[in-house]
């Protein structure tokens, strides 16, 4: 918003001096043309301007007020200092639910990249198939989340859901995975690998992109299958799998519809859930289903620092490992 | 918001449009060293047993991929006593759920609140990305690439973190309870999207809009009768991601409607969770059968714009 009107502010008065200094030397129709440039970009513009103002940065900071404060809707916020704060450090059930979205990321991440690029190699194998299969492993992804809940109630039911029937076949006692509290989250895990199309479809484009080239000089300097793989693909898809563990982190702390579809809301008065409590429902209930919209935003911004700062560590990380093509 | 992208992860860090040629593997391999004799028959042969092998596990895996699908359609044929035997082929076939479920719950409601929000979001996040994407790309203005860098910033949010004073000027405005705050964000713009439409702009031959200009057409017409025009392909990716998003959303729905009548598909079939469920009165084929009818309209989709849906995600990984 500033830069649109500070550069309204040269277009207005031309042939005066740019207060920051920034047009100085350049004669003012010179100025005059870049203004004419910039005022139609403002335009185009407007929109995601008028939304970052209203729809980001008043809420980043109205939400970092309201951390300070005790409101529940409904009477004016009151300054309570640092208090939901220290609340939070003290509070079981945000030590739960961290614990519950760690545990759950720290499984689910590697499992979706290594399944994800065990299908992309496999399509990548494929021919003429893999477009087919491609198709095949990419329908769940369409797949509502809620609906993703509720097929996870059904097929992993611990009496006669599906999973535990096939498990039977090979003689394994499947676990109770939607009520014993130590196999609710591995289940929720497997049920999310479901959706893992997305991934090898970015991991297979990269597989692709790959230049035989590499691999024909590769073969020449006498590498076999293991070492080509481990010089060449490995480098040449790790863009794409630094991508798909960033982003798969990020929404894995996230994590919400399928868990609280299939353990929260309305309904669920009979079992506990607490092993399905994931921080984002925790935040929610807080937010509204028990109207602390101060402890509740106070909770968003320890999710926001946590997020960050397992971000940062990916990306110091990737300095080391990946490789990108024309950076060198 | 949009949802397509590897995860609920609204996307965080993609490329452009122009998408991967499949590297043509089989004729190549036939073709080229022929030279190499000796070496030739054993490497053929190993390829031909490798993709053997790779048919037969991607039709074992492709299974266990499809039968979720086949599972919940089954079980939507079954009367309620046999909804969890697990039968591909119901021993009682019937289509009395997909007769009551319409009486059990306002689905048909629920069907045409979520079109509509639908529909207004995915028109409007494609023409306001679209405007904002053309300021970014045909332009040059001092402070783009700064505001550029914002934009990209933006994405790396946490929704949670503004989750809250959203929903209170929608409260403000009067708008809770209406299926306004789920689509009217989408007036201004998505970072993703504005991401993904930029890229393939500024891969379009600017000489061509130059050219409108000294025709007389105004900085508004050379946006929409010449670049929206070639930018057909990734406005149909949007629109389709968009679709998508949130034709699934539950988040939204749960925190701002609150009567059933106003109730979105994924909203309403967890409020059928909720009576039907574990925690309720136990009518598993209803909600079965409302899952099935939440999910084919995405299957439709998905089977309309197949192409279109698997080459946007395959670039918006392309970059990292």
């Amino acid at each position: 918003m500033t830069a649109a009107a500070t550069e309204r502010g040269t277009a207005a008065t031309p042939g005066r001096r740019d207060p920051q200094g920034r047009g100085r030397g350049i004669p003012s129709h010179r100025r005059g043309s870049a203004w004419r440039e910039a005022r139609p970009a403002l335009l185009f513009l407007s929109p995601w301007i008028v939304g970052f103002v209203v729809f980001t940065a008043w809420p980043m900071i109205y939400s970092a007020y309201l951390s300070l404060t005790d409101y529940d809707v409904i009477n004016t916020p009151e300054f309570v200092g640092l208090e939901n704060y220290a609340k939070l450090a003290s509070d079981e059930k945000v030590l739960l639910a961290l614990g519950n979205t760690a545990l759950f990321t720290l499984m689910q991440v590697p499992l979706y990249v290594v399944v994800s690029l065990l299908l992309a190699l496999l399509l990548d194998r494929a021919g003429r198939a893999s477009g087919f299969f491609r198709t095949v492993f990419f329908l769940p992804k369409m797949t509502p989340p809620v609906a993703v809940g509720v097929l996870f109630l059904l097929l992993f039911n611990g009496q006669n859901g599906l999973v535990n029937t096939v498990l039977g076949w090979f003689g394994i006692d499947g676990p109770a995975w939607t009520t014993d509290p130590a196999w609710v989250k591995p289940g929720l895990v497997f049920m999310s690998l479901w959706t893992v199309g997305a991934s090898v479809i970015i991991l297979l484009a990269a597989l692709r992109n790959v230049p035989e080239t590499l691999y024909e000089s590769a073969r020449l300097d006498g590498a076999g299958f293991w070492r080509s793989a481990w010089s060449v693909t490995l480098p040449m898809i790790s863009p794409a799998l630094f991508f798909i563990i960033v982003v798969n982190t990020i929404a894995g702390f996230q994590t919400f519809d399928e868990a609280y579809t299939a353990f929260f809301g309305a309904g669920n008065t009979t079992y506990s859930n607490d092993a399905a409590l994931f921080y984002v429902i925790y935040l929610f209930q807080q937010a509204f289903e028990f109207l602390n919209m101060g402890y509740a935003s106070a909770l968003a911004w320890l999710l926001f620092a946590i997020i960050m700062a397992v971000t940062a560590v990916q990306l110091i990380v990737s300095k080391r490992l990946v490789y990108y093509e024309g950076d060198r | 918001m949009s949802g397509l992208d590897v995860n609920a992860s609204s996307g965080v860090a993609p490329a452009p449009a122009p998408v991967v040629a499949a590297r043509p593997v089989a004729a190549a391999s036939a073709a080229e060293p022929a030279t190499e004799t000796g070496r030739l028959p054993s490497r053929r042969r190993r390829r031909v047993v490798g993709q053997v092998f790779a048919w037969i596990a991607l039709t074992v895996l492709g299974v266990v991929f499809i039968y979720p699908f086949v599972w919940l359609v089954s079980a939507s044929f079954k009367p309620r006593g046999e909804v969890f035997d697990n039968r591909l082929i119901p021993e009682t076939f019937t289509l009395d759920n997909y007769v009551s479920v319409w009486q059990e719950a306002p689905l048909a409601l629920w069907l045409l609140n979520t079109v509509i929000v639908t529909v207004l979001a995915a028109t409007t996040v494609t023409f306001s990305s679209a405007m904002v994407a053309w300021g970014f790309s045909y332009f040059r203005f001092r402070g783009r690439n700064a505001l550029f860098g914002l934009v990209l910033a933006t994405m790396m949010l946490p929704g949670a973190v503004t989750m809250i004073p959203t929903f209170l000027i929608w409260n403000a405005l009067g708008q809770v309870g209406t299926l306004t705050p789920l689509w009217a964000g989408n007036l201004f713009g998505s970072a993703f999207y504005i991401f993904l439409m930029r890229q393939f702009m500024l891969g379009l031959p600017r000489d061509l809009f130059d050219a409108a200009r000294v025709d007389g057409a105004s900085q508004f017409g050379v946006f929409w009768r010449v670049a929206l025009p070639l930018s057909k392909p990734v406005l149909a990716v949007t629109f389709i991601f968009e679709v998508q998003a949130v034709w699934t959303d539950l988040m939204r729905a749960l925190i701002y409607l609150r009567d059933s009548d106003t109730f979105t598909v994924p909203r309403g079939l967890k409020s059928l969770v909720d009576a039907y469920g574990f925690g309720g009165e136990w009518h598993w084929e209803i909600i079965v059968t409302a899952s099935v009818i939440t999910t084919l309209p995405m299957i439709i989709v998905f089977f309309l714009a197949q192409r279109k849906i698997i080459d946007g995600v395959a670039s918006s990984g392309l970059k990292g």
